[in-house]
């Protein structure tokens, strides 16, 4: 009987939180709501290995848009990919995260996104985190 | 953050068992890891040149080093304080999984003449992952369901660039894992599940 108890409170709070998540997302405007997709589709595509600000399994993503390939100074790149010499744009960038194998053979990512939509949402984002 | 560190737990308790949902049975099994690291021997000879696999094992190192990030991830978590005794069990139980990701990967990439990638130390994964941000069990938990979230759709976006099927059979099979770790977390923070189909991996 406690138990249950302490489990229907558990819920009830459970339940509360998420009508308040659902309520706040609902006040957004919808500029700040695409804001809010953009980033949750980055999160959920590129988030495993990427950030913004930090290097991690890859580079820092911040200012990618127009930074030469290969030239994070603390990031351990393949040497394909530091030997590449492009800049990335929204072309490179919409083929490489089509198929990075493609674009610079040797390089280590392999990850691929087919959904051209979703390919072009994610660059309209990385554009907008620049330094 | 090493590969040796070790998370102590204790018995599992009910509501460990409720949350879990029978999602810890279908952790990789040891069979799959034997068969994981015996694909990297056989795969060397069938593989048409040394490139394929080399190309393969710098994926396979990339999947590792995402796995050492996970067990970072949650070594974070275990030792910030804030995780209750019933949420701790599960985060050392999503560990213990990752940790069989990893032996699996650093087997395989053996097997198959490559060199491991080596884990970062803990203080560079909490810097990487901001862990100065975590300040409730919310924070951890939901921090985790990213990560769970990112490594599952990684996982399944790396099965084409394969050149080797076991390996993208493998990779599904980890994919598959992370789902579940996802999904667990997610319904534990009373999130809402995907309302549509197909929604990881695109």
């Amino acid at each position: 009987m406690h138990t249950n108890i302490l489990h229907q409170s558990r819920l009830a709070r459970t339940a509360a939180f998420a009508a308040l998540c659902s309520a706040a997302i609902s006040l957004l405007s919808p500029a700040a709501a695409a804001d809010l997709d953009a980033e949750n589709l980055y999160q959920r595509r590129c988030g495993a290995c990427h950030s913004i600000e930090t290097n991690r399994i890859g580079p820092r993503h911040l200012g990618v848009v127009g930074r030469k390939a290969g030239s994070v100074s603390d990031y351990n790149y393949s040497d394909a990919l530091r030997n590449s010499n492009f800049v990335w744009d929204d072309a490179r960038l919409d083929s490489w995260l089509a198929n990075p194998e493609a674009v610079v053979p040797g390089q280590k990512m392999g990850y691929r996104l087919s959904n051209a939509e979703e390919r072009a949402t994610i660059i309209e984002y990385l554009k907008s985190q620049s330094n | 953050m090493t590969g040796s560190s070790t998370l102590t737990t204790s018995k599992q308790s009910p509501s460990r068992r409720s949350f879990l949902a029978g999602g810890a049975k279908t952790a990789l099994s040891a069979s799959a890891i034997v068969a994981l690291s015996g694909a990297g021997a056989a795969m060397t000879r069938a593989y048409a040149s040394s490139g394929d696999a080399a190309q393969d094992v710098a994926i396979l190192n990339v999947a590792l080093g995402l796995e050492h990030e996970a067990i970072g991830a949650y070594q974070l978590g275990a030792e910030s304080g804030l995780l209750s005794k019933d949420v701790l069990n599960v985060a050392v139980q999503f560990q213990s999984h990752h940790k069989e990701h990893r032996d699996a990967l650093i087997d395989a990439i053996r097997a198959m003449g490559g060199e491991a990638a080596e884990a970062e130390k803990l203080s560079d994964y909490a810097k990487a992952l901001n862990a100065s941000s975590l300040k409730s069990q919310a924070d951890v938990v939901q921090l985790a369901a990213r990560l769970e979230l990112g490594a599952a759709n990684a996982y399944l976006g790396v099965i084409p660039s394969f050149n080797s099927h076991d390996l993208a059979q493998v990779s599904a099979r980890l994919a598959a894992d992370e789902t579940m770790h996802w999904t667990a977390l997610t319904s534990a923070l009373g999130g809402m599940l995907p309302k549509k189909a197909l929604s990881f991996g695109a």
